[in-house]
């Protein structure tokens, strides 16, 4: 494993191919200039596209710890960055002997020692690099993103008793969003962007085969060419790469050996999760796919 | 021309598109470019749209300007240094060139996305169909004509699996137009090198951005002014309680802070009031009425819904529909009214607005959680056709909310006449002629100044 920064953009392909992902177009580009520029990189696109597993494998690639904030609703400082442990330092004063002077118990009790420090402390105060994912910014407040600011540009923290802490290392950061709220200009403009849709056919045919290299070749094509026209449909949620990875090894359990139209009726819950999309597919799918032989 | 200028003028085509490109936002993409080799196009262009286009709208605007800024600095170059393709005698004369042949090729090409290749054949086919000098002058129709010609049709819906012993093999869509893309390149190229000069650069049209399109909503616009009015929101009422200390003490707090006092809790902290988080109802009128500011209205909602996390939106004609789940899944404002417009299911019959109905059925759906601390925003032209407005119940609906809106997008100055009843509703709320974003600002504006209720 090369924790270095990789040589060329065909290194980082090849690395994550490796480490199980296939990456697009200009995915392994991206991924690249992140590592090279050391400039954090905004992940957009629909649901399931594989955003999280880029993390992932980049972690697995340059041999770095993952470390994962997932956002939500109301995450406040607090819990991403830091947090004064206050019980140890209650107890720091009690176990205290008289004679100490004040002052040594101020400076002491607000030591990196009483700090606890959560992801985004974590992520820059290792000795070892790491990839630092955001999970799903835009489920956070718009005010969450004005704090991440100071950590994108300059990866460092600024804790009002200790002073500036700066990175130790600089780690890789994805944040990740599904696109449901416009993020902020300030944030953008820190990080590189990359959109992420759903791949191509021979893209995502590549992307079943390897998670599910039983399947024969022809029925993978099959799968992946139906989940392509179900796309296409009007759905509430189109069916993500996961789930044509979920189909594929749903066929294999049940030992189907090709796709037709009672195999579908009976599987096709896995790629479609809505009531009324059930019925659409059906309709629209389901009735050009052979009957059965 | 160096080729940094280059990068910069890209960059001001880029702005003048609309895409918000600011110096850092060069920066990076000159840094990008040093560690990319920038003779491959396909990495040369992605390094400089992740520096540059930085979401799906700007991403297409992106992928319009890259194209035709390149191809005209590519152009105005060979114009200037006066290189010619040598197609003038290279390819209508000698060789014939045989037009089964040439579709085979061509599909092949297609089929294997291999661009060089279907550009090389765009200029046969070009050469072969385009009767040079007498095409139509206009590039649309002598793209589809040549495409006719070739006999390249796209089968609906992607392609199946289908036996293959249909003669001409179907293509997508996608596929097809890829290569009209080429053959439009090509024929441009051809007309830039008869004129011997650049037509003049257009701006991209609306219909190209896919942008919605219509007289009064600037997207763009309609956000910023939402942006200001959640906060607005967020903050309204504190001034009218005062700064009340809160009840509740922080124990943690307290602890922590009594660390400074040696462990002996001095100073009690309070548990902070959180900012109130404004919940919001959004009633709006899609009726025939108001057609042309219904989609101003839709895209006002479609704002409301990326700042504010607790709102419930609600379109009405007759009957009342609640859209809140439509504008959470769909990030598109195109794809968001498209499916409201679908299947709202909000006609009955007659299509004309029932407002008493309305009011009533909301009031059935809601009454449990309205609350003081909730905000009423009705979007509508309060023309009940003659039907009973039923202003009680409104007042019902008014009383149990903290405040109420109603944006009306006539002007004043038609209010109350014929079947126009705002005044009937104007004693229970506040009402705003809004049908630009400006008076959308004004209207947030008026919201801070202090309220008598």
């Amino acid at each position: 494993m090369t924790s270095a920064v990789p040589a060329s953009v065909d290194d980082v392909a090849a690395g994550l191919r490796a480490a199980g992902y296939l990456p697009g177009e200009s995915t392994a580009l991206v991924s690249y200039l992140a590592a090279r520029l050391g400039k954090p990189v905004l992940v957009e696109g629909p649901a399931g596209v594989g955003k999280t597993e880029l993390a992932k494998a980049l972690s697995r690639y340059l041999g770095r710890t993952l470390v994962r904030l997932q956002c939500y609703e109301g995450l406040d400082e607090a819990k991403a960055l830091y947090e004064w442990n206050y019980r140890k330092q209650l107890l720091r004063i009690q176990a205290e002997a008289d004679g100490t002077g004040w002052d040594a118990v101020q400076d002491d009790i607000f030591g990196e020692e009483f700090l606890l420090s959560r992801p985004l402390m974590q992520a820059i105060a290792t000795e070892e690099p790491v990839v630092l994912l955001i999970d799903e910014i835009d489920k956070t407040d718009q005010e969450f993103e004005a704090m991440l600011l100071e950590l994108l540009s300059d990866f460092q923290i600024t804790i009002p008793e200790l002073g500036r802490i700066e990175a130790r290392t600089h780690p890789v950061v994805l944040l990740t969003s599904n696109n449901t709220r416009e993020l902020t200009e300030a944030l953008k403009r820190r990080c590189l962007y990359l959109w992420l849709d759903y791949p191509s056919t021979e893209h995502e045919l590549e992307i079943v085969r390897l998670h599910a290299p039983e399947l024969a070749e022809t029925t993978a094509r099959k799968l992946v060419e139906v989940v392509q026209q179900v796309r296409e449909l009007d759905l509430k949620k189109p069916p993500s790469i996961a789930e044509s990875i979920d189909w594929a090894r749903a066929l294999l359990l049940l030992g189907a050996d090709d796709i037709d139209q009672d195999v579908f009726r009976e599987t096709m819950s896995i790629i479609v999760k809505h009531r009324t999309d059930l019925d659409t597919v059906a309709e629209r799918v389901g009735v050009r796919l052979g009957a059965t032989a | 021309m160096t080729f940094d200028a280059r990068i910069l003028q890209l960059g001001e085509a880029l702005r003048a598109e609309g895409v918000a490109i600011g110096t850092s936002e060069l920066n990076d993409a000159f840094a990008a470019l040093e560690q990319v080799p920038w003779e491959v196009p396909v990495d040369f262009r992605a390094a400089l749209s992740a520096t540059l286009a930085k979401s799906p709208e700007d991403r297409r605007v992106f992928d319009l300007v890259f194209e035709r800024f390149f191809f005209r600095a590519a152009e105005e170059q060979a114009l200037r240094h006066e290189v010619r393709e040598g197609g003038e005698d290279g390819i209508t004369g000698g060789e014939r060139i045989e037009l089964d042949n040439l579709r085979e090729q061509l599909l092949q090409a297609i089929r294997d996305g291999d661009d060089a290749a279907m550009r090389d054949l765009a200029r046969l086919a070009i050469a072969a169909f385009g009767r040079r000098g007498e095409g139509s002058g206009v590039l649309g129709v002598d793209v589809q004509r040549i495409r006719r010609a070739l006999g390249l049709r796209s089968e609906p819906g992607g392609p199946v699996q289908e036996d293959s012993s249909e003669p001409l093999p179907r293509l997508t869509r996608e596929q097809i137009r890829r290569f009209e893309a080429h053959l439009r390149r090509e024929l441009e190229r051809a007309q830039i090198e008869r004129t011997q000069a650049l037509p003049p650069s257009r701006p991209l049209t609306e219909l190209d951005r896919a942008l919605p399109t219509g007289p009064l909503q600037d997207l763009a616009a309609v956000h910023r002014v939402v942006a200001q009015l959640k906060r607005r929101l967020a903050t309204q009422g504190h001034e009218v309680r005062g700064r009340k200390r809160h009840a509740h003490v922080d124990v943690r707090r307290t602890m922590r802070a009594s660390l400074q006092t040696g462990g002996v809790p001095v100073v009690l902290k309070y548990r902070p009031r959180r900012p109130r988080r404004p919940e919001l109802y959004v009633l709006c009128d899609v009726s025939t009425s108001v057609t042309s500011a219904s989609v101003f209205f839709l895209s006002v909602l479609h704002a409301l819904h990326d700042a504010f996390r607790k709102m419930r939106s609600f379109v009405f004609v007759e009957r009342i529909s609640e859209v809140t789940d439509v504008f959470e899944r769909e990030r598109s404002f195109r794809a968001a009214s498209e499916a409201i417009s679908k299947d709202a299911g909000v006609a009955d019959v007659s299509g004309y607005t029932d407002y008493g109905r309305v009011w009533n059925e909301f009031l059935a759906q809601v009454q449990d959680d309205l609350h003081p601390r909730a905000t009423v925003i009705v979007l509508g032209d309060a023309r009940t056709n003659g039907r009973d407005p039923r202003a009680d119940v409104f007042a019902r609906i008014a009383a149990h909310a903290g405040r109420t809106f109603w944006l009306n997008p006539e002007p004043r100055l038609y209010w109350n006449y014929g079947d126009s009843v705002i005044a009937t509703y104007e004693r229970y709320c506040e009402a705003y002629e809004c049908w630009t974003t400006r008076q959308l600002e004004d209207f947030v504006k008026a919201l801070t100044r202090p309220q008598f209720a």
